[in-house]
């Protein structure tokens, strides 16, 4: 069954758990550092190894960037909460356990608002934060696969084993319906857009920074209870997200029509087939047996560091988006095009240097743009807002016109300067001298008789075929007004 | 867990299977017993604590030991493999793993 029939008949349910690692010096748990990279085995001490005797302590950055991001996302921060052991024995924990939060995360109950691309905005609901560990890397070796199964033994790295994390859970995703991948694509978007606001991670997906879960179920009508999940564990980019809900939403809904019961179990996610396969049932391989870290002791964050971690919180990105559409007074549709191109800071820095929103929008998103485009760069690389500001001031002046703009960025992308200093380099500056203008302009009325006659007439449109022979006597540089004037002084005078 | 609960073989076998350990049928018959045992020892603290003894995870009554964000000494790769029973390139080499990822 296709997904277009299959959320026809089916109500989606998705649920997102997505891992974002901090970017703190160090570990969670022990003063090892916290580095992407270096040789195997040497980011580590005796506690990220889980050696004995070896005893963790708290990162407190680790825990204020977990408040922040609690905060960021609206949810209550606990006035006391702990550490619990997650019991699982598999070589990529060294202690036989991950130290994590069970019943007493540090944040719960808030929401996230995400923007979908038409502008829709969707709430996500979500259940909790709570800190925890990364664990170490494990490479199979040997099988004709380089998967697990046949593999003849696996090497493992503890470089990354210990690395702080936090786990934001939702609550089940209601209402989605069609656009149920849409949506879990835009939330993981939106966190990683808000981690970055927040600058407690690099929050780079490629780099396995942040990794999602996507629990997907169906069920008959929005009013039936929730049918049996599926989990596909770690989808590492905002299109596979989106990819595998179509595909887990199709797959269960063929199963269903088939009259067979959905499995509830963990899935793997292939990038180059899109398609899940089955991983491991969810069975008693999940009895964590959690219990209180009794090597750490309760964590109680006073109200007042709360309040002043509060009060550091950046503007968020959705509201930065809704302020500046106010102040700028564009249309939805501009407003998005700036979001989806990454012009948003670039357009506030050059309306902070004193442009007009709407011509630094005209601007970054068309010529700059396409400049870009051109040269398989971002935008911002090829030029700053103060140039791009400096740009409309000196057609302002009345000593650019739009074209010569263009001659002048394409200059400055090319690095050969700022504005002015281009502009005067390649001597594009309008013309101010009114003996060339003039003669230009005598001379055009002098070969153009029955053009005149027309504007004599009255036919002021016809004004329109003497200036083609005027900017190119001129070389582009004539202010095209001045040259009108001229032109109908010396008509009528 | 009160005095009364006892622990089944069955019960051991699940632990066992969770830790990845091997046990005979005579090992999970002896290890119930003794675990019977010592849960009965244990469930005698709930005679003393009473309704107004809260639940505690820590016998020392400290809150918010946190240290500073701050590199410190790290080990080698070869300190860190020193007693890894095989190693391999700098990792660490464990038996391979089915079923599970």
């Amino acid at each position: 069954m296709k997904y277009e029939d299959a959320i026809k008949k089916y109500d989606p349910v998705i649920g997102i758990e997505v891992h974002v690692e901090l970017g703190t010096a160090t570990k969670m748990f022990d003063a090892a550092p916290n580095t992407f990279g270096g040789g195997p085995n040497t980011n580590v001490t005796p506690t990220s190894l889980g050696l004995p005797g070896s005893l963790p302590v708290v990162n407190e950055k680790g825990v204020e960037y977990a408040i922040k991001i609690g905060l960021a996302l609206g949810c209550e921060i606990a006035e006391t909460c702990r550490f619990a052991r997650k019991n699982y024995f598999y070589p990529d924990v060294p202690k036989d356990f991950q130290t994590s939060q069970s019943d007493e995360p540090i944040a719960s109950e808030g929401q996230v608002e995400v923007e979908l691309e038409d502008g829709t905005i969707v709430t996500v609901p979500v259940e909790r934060a709570h800190m925890e560990e990364d664990a170490g890397k494990n490479t199979h070796v040997g099988g004709a696969t380089g998967r697990i199964q046949g593999a003849d033994h696996s090497l493992v790295d503890y470089n990354r084993a210990g690395v702080p994390l936090v786990e934001i859970v939702t609550h089940p995703i209601t209402g989605t319906g069609e656009r149920a991948a849409e949506v879990a694509a835009a939330y993981v978007r939106t966190l990683r857009d808000i981690f970055r606001a927040l600058d407690v991670s690099e929050a780079r997906m490629e780099q396995g920074n942040v990794r999602a879960d996507v629990n997907v179920s169906l069920r008959e009508s929005p009013d039936a209870p929730l049918g049996t999940r599926t989990e596909t564990k770690n989808v590492n980019s905002f299109r596979s997200i989106e990819r595998a809900v179509r595909f887990e939403i199709a797959r269960q809904a063929t199963l269903l029509e088939a009259g067979e019961k959905i499995v509830q179990e963990t899935r793997h996610f292939h990038e180059e087939t899109g398609e899940t396969s089955s991983g491991r049932p969810k069975s008693d391989a999940d009895d964590y047996r959690y219990f209180p870290e009794p090597d750490l002791v309760p964590l109680e964050p006073s109200r007042d560091w709360v309040e002043q971690l509060r009060a550091t919180l950046p503007e968020l990105p959705a509201q930065k988006r809704r302020r500046l559409l106010a102040e700028w007074n564009f249309s939805d549709l501009e407003m998005r095009d700036i979001v989806n191109a990454g012009l948003l800071e670039a357009i506030e820095d050059t309306v902070a240097a004193g442009t007009k929103p709407a011509q630094a929008r005209k601007w970054w998103t068309g010529e700059v743009a396409r400049l870009a485009n051109q040269e398989e760069k971002r935008p911002t690389e090829l030029v700053t807002p103060a140039q791009v500001a400096e740009l409309v001031e000196l057609i302002g002046q009345g000593k650019l016109n739009d074209k010569l703009a263009k001659d002048v960025l394409s200059g400055v992308a090319a690095g050969e300067g700022d504005p002015a200093e281009v502009m005067k380099a390649r001597d594009l500056e309008i013309v101010e001298d009114t003996g060339a203008l003039e003669a230009a302009v005598e001379e055009a009325i002098a070969a153009n008789p029955d053009v005149v006659e027309k504007i004599k007439g009255g036919k002021m449109q016809a004004i329109g075929a003497l200036m083609g022979p005027i900017m190119k006597a001129t070389r582009g540089q004539a202010d095209a007004g001045k040259a009108k004037d001229l032109i109908l002084a010396k008509i009528n005078g | 867990m009160t005095e009364s609960s006892a622990i089944t073989p069955e019960q051991v076998e699940h632990l066992a299977s969770l830790s990845r350990i091997a046990m005979s049928e005579d090992e999970l018959k002896s290890l119930a017993g003794d675990l019977s045992t010592i849960l009965g020892n244990v469930a005698r603290i709930n005679e003393v604590a009473g309704d107004d003894v809260p639940a505690t995870s820590h016998p020392i009554p400290l809150t918010n030991v946190m240290r500073p964000d701050v590199v410190g000494e790290t080990l080698s790769s070869e300190q860190a493999l020193a007693s890894a029973p095989a190693a391999a390139d700098d990792k660490f080499l464990v038996p391979q793993i089915l079923g599970e990822v």
